[in-house]
């Protein structure tokens, strides 16, 4: 039945990991031959690759893991896909009905620790429910915010039989969440596009949610009206960042063009981001003198951190639509001269170069590597890159480029260290041929090393992409600048010998420690078919900059020492902070 | 060279602006959310509260409609304008959740309480609770030559009234409903 239930909701992969709990729905998998399994090491890399798989198709990952253990390993997953808005279904074993409450072996109250880490969950009694519920987990898991679902099936339920139903006939009506903004705001919102002399787009991972239409449509309206665009770090992809109005991330470690143009816009058009505050900064000083618009899906996001004055509540592509027509209807006005003088603005605070660097010496810098990875890597056709957390993820975030949807995988909202190499596997699972690549930090990745076995065993040929500079890098730069270069347990000093490591699971390992050589070692990486581990021996001391500390607005931002700050700080920075 | 000039070592920022943004007035509000009568929603319910660090003033929950499996949640709460909003919002979008009405603010409502108060006493003042509880219209449910229990209906503001004129009188043990709630006139909200 749980099979079945799968296979019609379009399952083709299943993350999981077996136990006495799930035994009956793994021996349903075993005997048929529409669904893969993959047998990760570890329950929650079994939730950060079906995480993986779904932010890099659009569809649900689902994962099948075991009662007790095997569901308190699920939670940091759960909590992540909450959190970042991924949609994925958990099943999760558990001890017989009649078994539930008596500390049975491997039992966990599965549904209530994981209540404040989903978007819903179940506890099925009945093996006649056992579908419905199946089909209502997906609709709820895709629409609307998308998010975690989880379904507790206890054993003695998977051994009974039922009727089956299929997915059309489930109840799935109650949960049906509102996509059409509301006409009469979207018209103000039209209009003060019209007007507006500075002008911003603020996007987030809902437009990536959205869906293909939600990106193209962002595209054309970004395109058409000529108004600069920023992304947090969800929602990467979505405009291109080759295109010609992108300024780059924005944020705590987001670009000074980015960060002063939200500072000083008229009109901020939130898309699909929600106010977090690795972007607003102190939030009584977030842009004070503009006109805000926001676009949600979710009615609690709206006015949550930050004040609107437009709240919209809908999916992105259903109220960019009707902003284009509205629009165009009305004669594509916008106001090009003070456009103009806004973007002469812009460009003044790009000449800052903020993310300028100087390679020189022995030693790698962890900016070169990853500019010198993206120059190699950039223009192949299919290439996917996740992360882990620290960083390397906001270098990454700051020196690669995206210009499709779904190709960026990173842990946001919870910030997860062990996300990116399970979420790769996930990835790869999904695009065979595709180049998957998982840039990490020593540190992060030998939180979920134990996938290695999983990428060996079905021949994922992951590029473990590891900026290795024997430090919790983004812990060590907040000692360094916050708390008097005391650097408490900030550092490791039994890293294993990556290349053997990657060796004894039959894989690959890449040392690199020569900027000389880093080209040739990045290509190795891309021309080996199987896994490889990539250890790149970087500057241990490296500071993340552009950085805002917390608690200070985006006009505060502290630049890195390369970067030429000479005009644009005296004289743009200052008209409008 | 930077932009901001703090000094090495300060730890005066964190990793979170650590400034409460919240110096707005804090108001009561009642709440009344409709919900699927199915196991733990009373419990996502309250996590919502507890996780998320709002308050609860008075919390009633009971079955109102068998057959279409619905009950009916009366939360009084107390925060500033906006953390009501996102109150509603959060309840709003959990999923066995259909409506929420604040009635505090969707026009006058009716809101009463039930309330049982066991007073001991012998001598004048049992004579003067039996008085007092015969002002508030208050029942009595149970009867020793000792003791009292009494039943008072009412509004939460009449029931700590009556609770502050028995106190001296023997109070001995209370047993509160919380608040039901429904709007006013004929319209309806479920």
């Amino acid at each position: 039945m749980v099979v079945e239930s799968l296979k019609d909701q379009g399952v083709e992969v299943v993350f999981g990991y077996p136990g006495g709990a799930v035994l009956p729905i793994y021996d349903e998998i075993f005997q048929q031959n529409n669904i893969r399994h993959v047998l990760v090491r570890h329950e929650q890399g079994a939730v950060h690759a079906a995480e993986g798989y779904a932010r890099s198709t659009g569809k649900p990952g689902v994962c099948l893991v075991t009662s007790g253990p095997g569901a308190t390993n699920a939670v940091t997953g759960l909590t992540d896909a909450l959190m970042d808005s991924i949609p994925i279904v958990v099943l999760t074993g558990q001890v017989p009905t009649f078994m539930i409450g008596n500390d049975a072996f491997q039992e966990a109250d599965t549904v209530g620790i994981t209540r404040p880490c989903t978007k819903h969950n179940w506890l099925v009694k009945e093996t006649d429910k056992l579908a419905d519920t199946i089909h209502q987990a997906f609709h709820v898991a895709t629409n609307g915010r998308p998010g975690p679902v989880l379904i507790d099936i206890p054993k003695d339920v998977q051994f009974a039989n039922g009727t089956y139903i299929s997915p059309k006939a489930a109840s799935t009506k109650h949960y049906q969440p509102k996509v059409k903004g509301d006409i009469e705001t979207i018209t103000a919102l039209v209009d003060a596009m019209e007007t507006a002399s500075r002008p911003i787009f603020y996007t987030g991972g809902g437009v990536i949610n959205s869906g293909a239409a939600g990106s193209q449509l962002l595209r054309e309206i970004v395109d058409a009206t000529g108004f600069p665009i920023t992304s947090t770090l969800m929602g990467l992809g979505a405009y291109p960042a080759n295109g010609k109005n992108w300024l780059g991330m924005l944020g705590m470690h987001g670009l000074y063009e980015a960060n002063l143009a939200m500072h000083g816009c008229d009109l901020m058009i939130n898309i699909g981001a929600r106010f977090d505050d690795r972007i607003t900064g102190r939030v009584q000083d977030f842009s004070p003198n503009s006109l805000k618009a926001h676009v949600d899906i979710d009615p609690s996001s709206i006015n949550k951190v930050i004040h609107v004055d437009l709240p919209i509540v809908g999916d992105v592509a259903h109220v960019l639509e009707d902003v284009l027509r509205i629009w165009k209807s009305r004669g594509r006005k916008t106001d090009t001269a003070a456009l103009k003088e806004w973007w002469a603005q812009i460009e003044d605070w790009r000449s800052v170069d903020c993310l300028k660097f100087t390679q020189k010496g022995k030693t790698i810098k962890p900016q070169h590597a990853l500019a010198r990875l993206e120059s190699l890597t950039k223009d192949h056709p299919d290439r996917y890159i996740c992360t882990e957390v620290g960083q390397h993820q906001m270098w990454a975030a700051q020196y690669m480029g995206f210009n499709e949807p779904n190709r960026w995988m990173t842990s946001g909202g919870l910030g997860t260290m062990g996300y990116g190499f399970p979420a790769s596997v996930g990835v790869q699972m999904a695009h065979p041929d595709a180049l998957v690549i998982n840039v990490a930090g020593e540190a992060s990745w030998l939180m979920n090393m134990q996938e290695m076995g999983t990428a060996v065993q079905y021949r994922l040929p992951v590029k473990q992409f590891i900026l290795n500079n024997e430090r919790l890098g983004m812990v060590r730069q907040w000692q360094e600048l916050l708390h008097g270069e005391r650097y408490s347990h900030s550092w490791s000093e039994a890293l294993p010998d990556f290349v053997k490591l990657a060796e004894a699971f039959g894989a690959k390992g890449i040392m690199v420690s020569d900027p000389a050589d880093l080209d040739d070692a990045i290509m190795e990486m891309i021309n080996h078919e199987g896994p490889v581990i990539f250890d790149c021996l970087v500057e241990k001391h490296e500071n993340c900059f552009p950085m805002i500390p917390s608690g200070e607005p985006h006009n505060k931002m502290l630049l890195g020492e390369d970067a030429d700050t000479g005009s644009a700080i005296k004289e743009g920075g200052a008209v409008l902070v | 060279m930077s932009a901001l000039k703090i000094k090495k070592g300060t730890s005066r920022h964190s990793a979170y602006d650590l400034r409460d943004p919240h110096a707005e007035p804090i108001e009561s509000h009642t709440l009344a959310v409709v919900v699927d009568n199915e196991a733990g929603v009373l419990a996502r319910v309250i996590g919502l509260f507890s996780g998320r660090g709002y308050n609860i003033e008075s919390l009633t929950v009971a079955e109102i409609d068998h057959l279409g499996h619905r009950s009916r949640i009366t939360v009084v709460t107390t925060g500033t304008p906006s953390v009501i909003e996102q109150i509603k919002a959060q309840l709003g979008r959990i999923v066995p959740v259909h409506e929420v009405h604040d009635l505090t603010v969707e026009g006058p409502s009716v809101e009463r309480e039930l309330a049982l108060f066991k007073v001991a006493g012998s001598g004048d003042k049992r004579v003067e609770a039996l008085r007092l509880a015969d002002i508030f219209r208050a029942n009595v449910v149970d009867s020793t030559l000792e003791s009292f229990v009494f039943e008072v209906t009412g509004t939460p503001e009449k029931i700590d009234a009556f609770a502050d004129l028995m106190r001296p009188l023997g109070l001995s043990e209370v047993a509160r409903t919380g608040v039901a709630a429904l709007s006013r006139g004929e319209s309806v909200e479920s």
